[in-house]
């Protein structure tokens, strides 16, 4: 039977150390609304977001209070609305009414944000996918709750450097479309390589062609416990450091696992997967750099901070994959800037720099996440930024994500707000030097060869 | 058999088993275990309990508890067994 130390050490988790769900997302195929009337398809995705998620929020808090453990998302993530939309839609306009259904939707069932105002453009655009790609800075203006995605590589298909550069000039149109919150629109706008299909977290969810017409799945969270109990092995070994990293991230993980399969049960939608990520949110003691530094580093960017994120990131793979029935997603050690204290500290402090963000996404997912930089930054820079993104996801068969925002009317040193989970950041420097002859060159980068791994 | 499992933390004062124990009684919640420590001058007390028969909502009972421990100064809280046992046992 349970005794009061595994109660009293499950209850600390909770209450002191930031254990929680991060998200119990529910995915909704759209697929059965496509037709060729715009107004009939608006009509029906309403109509099955609505039916489908109606319980998704009461669920949530009801599973919350039964086992005390705090559920802080409810979302949805529907199938790409390139796709839905396609037949119907004739100009970017049409595409953004479908954004004005999703976000009323939202908000008619309570979720905090709707995923899947997507395109996966990885090898080319159809009419349909650039239309949705161009309409997606006044989409995310005039809604409050949708979030997109593109996906614009893969390691199968290569990367479509058209759509890399079209996304450059997309990123600054949102920034600009939103200037007056701030540029707050590009943090609801993620660009991928690989992206995978189940994924519950935002911007990126979606839900993929893949999957069954609605599933549950679950992001669990818990950077503050690994913290604490790395600080009862101060100055052990690295064996010591991974088992304990590994045992925290399989009791992390089962409570993922024990949320989803009854939010499942109760709303009689199929279990999806675990998504093992470690979600660091802005509040103290909830952050992976910090756990970086309870390993031995001064900040997260010092020497020695990629091999302790890709220690950090393999055991949390071994512990949580034991945990659970089903693993998905992006399963990994997050690192956003903005909603990270330690990354915030470490950027201020002049010890994390861009480049040595990109190099800590090889070995962790997802990729350049929540990065504030100079609003007159320009469109090439972030295409090229982007290119190198997508190349190390296509060459290393990993997910990896960009998701900048260029602060309209502000430059480095300063710092932006973004409220609530998306945090604040200090606005980072960006390479000044110019990519303009690379990125116009157009077409596509082949995908790599598989063999010969050096 | 559904089990919950009631935590009591807070300042140790006179009548705190008792009060929790007469609720449970009241409202025919059956006591499977106890078990109590003192934490640095903090009580602490874990109570494994059936709910079978008691008609009362899980809901009900956790508000009602709650509310019962701040008239005393202490935390109650009810959680299902499950998360415990996910978490502590494979």
């Amino acid at each position: 039977m349970i005794n009061i130390f595994e109660v009293a050490e499950t209850n600390e988790m909770i209450e002191k150390e930031n254990l929680d769900v991060r998200t119990i997302t529910l995915g909704i195929s759209l697929l059965d609304c496509i037709d060729a009337d715009l107004k009939l398809v608006n009509e029906k995705i309403y109509q099955k977001i609505y039916e489908a998620a109606k319980e998704l929020v009461a669920t949530g808090e009801y599973i919350s209070a039964e086992y005390g453990i705090p559920v802080v998302n409810k979302r949805i993530s529907v199938t790409p609305i390139a796709l839905v939309g396609g037949a119907a839609c004739k100009s970017p306009e049409d595409f953004v009414s479908i954004a004005r259904t999703l976000d009323k939707a939202a908000h008619e069932v309570g979720v905090n944000f709707i995923g899947g105002y997507s395109a996966l453009v990885s090898k080319g655009m159809t009419a349909a996918d650039e239309m949705l790609i161009r309409s997606i800075p006044k989409a995310l203006s005039v809604t409050e709750r949708v979030c997109s995605s593109v996906n614009l590589g893969s390691t199968k298909t290569g990367i479509n450097m058209d759509a890399v550069k079209l996304m450059g000039e997309v990123i600054l149109q949102t920034a600009q479309a939103t200037a007056d919150q701030d540029s707050l629109g590009c943090a609801k706008l993620v660009v991928f390589c690989n992206a995978p299909d189940d994924n519950p977290f935002m911007a990126g969810a979606f839900h993929g062609v893949t999957e069954a017409d609605k599933v549950i799945n679950v992001g669990v969270s818990g950077p503050g416990v690994v913290k604490t109990a790395l600080e009862k092995v101060r100055g052990e070994n690295f064996e010591t450091l991974c088992e304990t990293i590994k045992k925290t991230a399989f009791k992390v993980t089962r409570v993922g696992q024990l949320v989803a399969k009854e939010a499942s049960r109760m709303m009689n939608v199929p279990f999806g997967i675990v998504d093992l990520s470690l979600a660091p949110t802005p509040a103290v003691g909830d952050s992976v750099a910090e756990i970086l530094c309870e390993m031995g580093l001064e900040y997260a960017g010092a020497p020695g901070t990629t091999a302790a994120l890709a220690l950090l990131n393999d055991q949390v793979k071994k512990g949580g994959v034991m945990a659970s029935s089903y693993v998905g997603g992006l399963s990994g050690a997050f690192i956003p800037v903005s909603e990270d204290q330690g990354m915030i500290d470490a950027v201020t402090a002049g010890a994390l720099t861009l480049e040595k963000l990109e190099a800590m996404t090889c070995v962790c997912s997802v990729g350049l996440d929540m990065i504030a930089i100079p609003g007159d930054t320009k469109a090439t820079a972030i295409s090229g930024i982007i290119a190198d993104e997508m190349a190390i996801g296509m060459v290393n068969q990993k997910t990896t994500a960009v998701r900048l925002i260029p602060v309209i009317g502000k430059g480095v040193g300063e710092t932006v707000e973004f409220g609530g989970l998306l945090g604040y950041a200090p606005i980072m420097p960006v390479n000044s030097f110019s990519c303009d002859a690379f990125i116009g060159r157009g077409g596509r980068i082949p995908a790599p060869i598989h063999s010969f791994k050096n | 058999m559904k089990k919950t499992i009631i935590t009591v933390v807070g300042k140790d004062t006179v009548g705190i088993i008792a009060k929790v124990c007469t609720y449970l009684a009241d409202n025919g919640i059956n006591i499977l275990d106890i078990s109590q420590t003192i934490v640095q001058d903090y009580f602490n007390m874990m109570m494994i309990v059936d709910t079978n028969r008691t008609a009362k909502d899980f809901g009900d009972m956790a508000r009602e508890l709650e509310k019962l421990g701040e008239s005393i100064g202490v935390i109650i809280k009810c959680q299902k067994e499950e998360i415990f046992n996910q978490m502590h046992r494979i």
